[in-house]
């Protein structure tokens, strides 16, 4: 185990599968001579060279065509899409060429693309560079996305990402690349798709979360003496755990979800449906969504914190829950807009 | 008959090597584009399919010049007008009718429909029903044989339409910068979708384009067969030989409207009579004819050949099965 930031955590990923397959390829805007903006690239290009870590112009669209391209006929590209907005404009090689091809090709070609991007509120960089937008990805079947919590969970779920054979999207929370934790590399590190993992035990609420959520609801579920919450990172929003989430869910009879997103058309808004019509008759409460406001991210510290669920705000919603056995108001209700 | 048997009936890959310096079965194909296309034309018009197509008729000596002078190693992107790249490349009517009409037996299932077509084996991409999608996808397989170090090139094939999105700008700059070996072929078929080409783009050339990224913009004249296999040849022998992209900008014209609900109301008088007089299959067989290499006996037998092959590729894929329910849930997810 190695202690590192996240930010080198998606680094060593990077460079040990390219290390293992020299198919692997990282292009991106500033990913080469300067490293990656947030230094998620640092030392490749000295390593594996120009023709494998290249700078690119600022033409998501364009790069992000040529990734699906070289996929399709043999490179396995890794795109560095700066803040997940900027995918906007490249949204079609994503969900309508990247996503299809294997599918209009009757299985004769196959695009293993990892598109990563950085994702989230925190840091102070306005409505426009601050969204997580996974929901992007949830109608184009034949996507995988990925939410990344850490450290680990970001080197893992990344070898796992350039591994499969499908699009991937690695969401990167950009609030967490400078928290260090310690780092299983190689094999044993590796985190498979698809599968969901228990962080925290817990017996009377299932927290369901992913992302920059999770350190999150794990203080809300440690600050908390008078219930107890096993604690689920979701890794995979796309596609999602199904068994994992309804077996956790079975074992507490609750569930609280945590997003770090607008409350309308969230991931957790698919499992609360899911879940609330699989297991209605096991449940003890209502599903409880902790979410964003509908609003665009503020800016400025306060109001940003406000924005996003806090460790004193989830406490309150699952005590809320655990007394009434009702799904409390989110605290933005009463409110114009 | 001229040819034989190999040219009209042959193997996909018979087909496709059937083009490469016989220009008697380059003509050949080219009628059974056009046969091809007028025939599904009808299917449509009898509501014997469902959907919508895009058919290629005045366009054939782009889509055979391209097939003549690329390798099947090479990669091809292309448009949803793309049945007659689809025979060009080697493709048998049957495979493409029977995605037209949704049939287990189209070369994707009959899941897919007119827009798409692929052959894997013939370096054909599925066929990119968004406009200009396939430009900068073309210069992605561009990257893997330069990365490989292989020799291999991608062609991007888009109409007029496509040179005012972004892709195209983001695609040739990107294979510009990096000396991709990819070829750009624009086919100018005077309209994009349902208007005509000055009313969306303000310069009579889009090979001038090219000047913006430094590469070669060549106009060719996409109604000579002759002119398109040696424009598309040397272009492919300039990014093999390592020295990057081109632009080829094929001056054609569309016969048909741009789907099966347009009429082309829209299109000047007289327009449509100036092209015909330069008929790419016209204007070649008088060239074959002149050069003794066909008589009007085997251009007729070339004809009655053709029309044969594609009745009897319409009565095979009208009496072949429907796609199934369980064909919509295949390949949506590839297995490690």
């Amino acid at each position: 185990m190695v202690r590192m930031r996240m930010n080198q955590a998606v680094a060593t990923a990077l460079g040990d599968e390219m290390r293992e397959d020299p198919m692997v390829v990282v292009f991106g805007e500033d990913v080469a001579a300067a490293g990656g903006p947030f230094k998620t690239s640092d030392g490749l290009l000295e390593e594996f060279g120009p023709l494998r870590v290249r700078d690119t112009p600022i033409s998501e669209m364009g790069f992000l065509g040529m990734a699906v391209g070289a996929a399709a006929s043999g490179l396995r590209p890794v795109a560095e899409i700066m803040f997940i907005e900027f995918l906007g404009v490249a949204l079609d090689q994503l969900v309508t060429e990247a996503a299809k091809l294997h599918f209009l090709s009757n299985g004769a070609f196959t695009c293993p693309v990892v598109v990563r991007a950085s994702i989230g509120a925190g840091l102070g960089f306005g409505c426009q560079h601050s969204q997580t937008m996974e929901n992007w990805m949830s109608h184009a079947p034949g996507l995988k996305a990925v939410m990344v919590s850490g450290p680990q969970s970001a080197y893992g779920l990344m070898r796992s990402a350039i591994r499969d054979p499908n699009p991937v999207v690695v969401l990167e929370p950009r609030a967490l690349y400078g928290g260090r934790a310690p780092v299983t590399t190689g094999e044993e590190g590796v985190i498979p798709l698809g599968r969901a993992a228990r962080v925290r035990e817990g017996s009377d609420v299932t927290i369901v979360t992913a992302g920059a959520m999770l350190r999150v609801a794990l203080a809300a579920a440690q600050a908390s003496d008078e219930w107890s919450a096993e604690v689920i990172d979701l890794q995979t929003l796309i596609p999602w755990d199904r068994e994992g989430v309804v077996s956790a869910v079975r074992r507490t009879g609750r569930l609280v979800i945590v997003e770090e997103s607008p409350y309308t058309s969230g991931w957790g808004t698919e499992i609360s449906a899911y879940i609330g019509s699989r297991l209605f008759g096991e449940l003890r409460a209502p599903v409880v969504r902790i979410t964003c406001p509908d609003t665009p991210v503020p800016f400025g510290r306060e109001l940003e914190l406000r924005y996003m669920p806090n460790r004193e705000y989830v406490l309150d919603q699952i005590d809320q829950v655990m007394a009434t056995g009702k799904a409390p108001e989110p605290w933005w209700v009463g409110r114009s807009a | 008959m001229v040819g034989g048997e190999e040219r009209v009936m042959g193997t996909k890959m018979q087909r496709r090597r059937a083009l490469v310096d016989d220009r008697v079965a380059r003509y050949e194909r080219m009628v059974e584009i056009r046969a091809f296309e007028d025939r599904v034309q009808g299917l449509f018009a009898e509501g014997l399919v469902h959907g919508t197509t895009h058919t290629a008729q005045g366009q054939e000596a782009v889509a055979v010049g391209i097939a003549a002078a690329a390798r099947t190693t090479d990669t091809v992107t292309c448009t949803y007008r793309g049945h007659g790249m689809g025979l060009a490349l080697g493709m048998t009517p049957e495979v493409i009718l029977g995605e037209i009409m949704g049939r287990e037996m189209g070369c994707i299932g009959g899941i897919a429909g007119s827009m798409h077509l692929v052959d894997r084996e013939l370096g054909l991409l599925p066929t990119f029903a968004i406009i200009g999608a396939g430009i900068p996808v073309a210069a992605g397989a561009a990257l893997t044989a330069q990365v490989k170090g292989a020799d291999d090139v991608a062609i991007g094939v888009f109409g007029d339409g496509a040179a005012n999105i972004g892709a195209f700008h983001e695609g040739l700059n990107l294979a510009a910068i990096w000396g991709l070996p990819v070829v750009f072929v624009c086919e100018n078929n005077q309209y994009g979708e349902y208007s005509r080409i000055n009313l969306t783009t303000p310069i009579d050339d889009l090979a001038d384009r090219a000047v913006s990224y430094g590469i070669p913009g060549i106009v060719v004249d996409g109604q000579d067969p002759d002119k398109t296999v040696a424009a598309v040849s040397e272009a492919l022998e300039r990014a093999r030989s390592g020295d990057g992209p081109s632009l080829l900008e094929m001056k054609t014209y569309r016969y048909a409207g741009h789907s099966r609900a347009d009429k082309a109301e829209y299109r000047p008088e007289g327009e449509f009579d100036r092209w015909y007089q330069r008929d790419p299959i016209n204007t070649f067989r008088a060239r074959l004819e002149a050069e003794g290499l066909l008589t009007q006996g085997q251009a007729t037998e070339i004809d009655q050949a053709v029309a044969a092959r594609i009745e009897a590729a319409v009565e095979t894929v009208t009496a072949s099965p429907p796609a199934g329910v369980e064909a919509m849930f295949r390949n949506i997810y590839a297995s490690l």
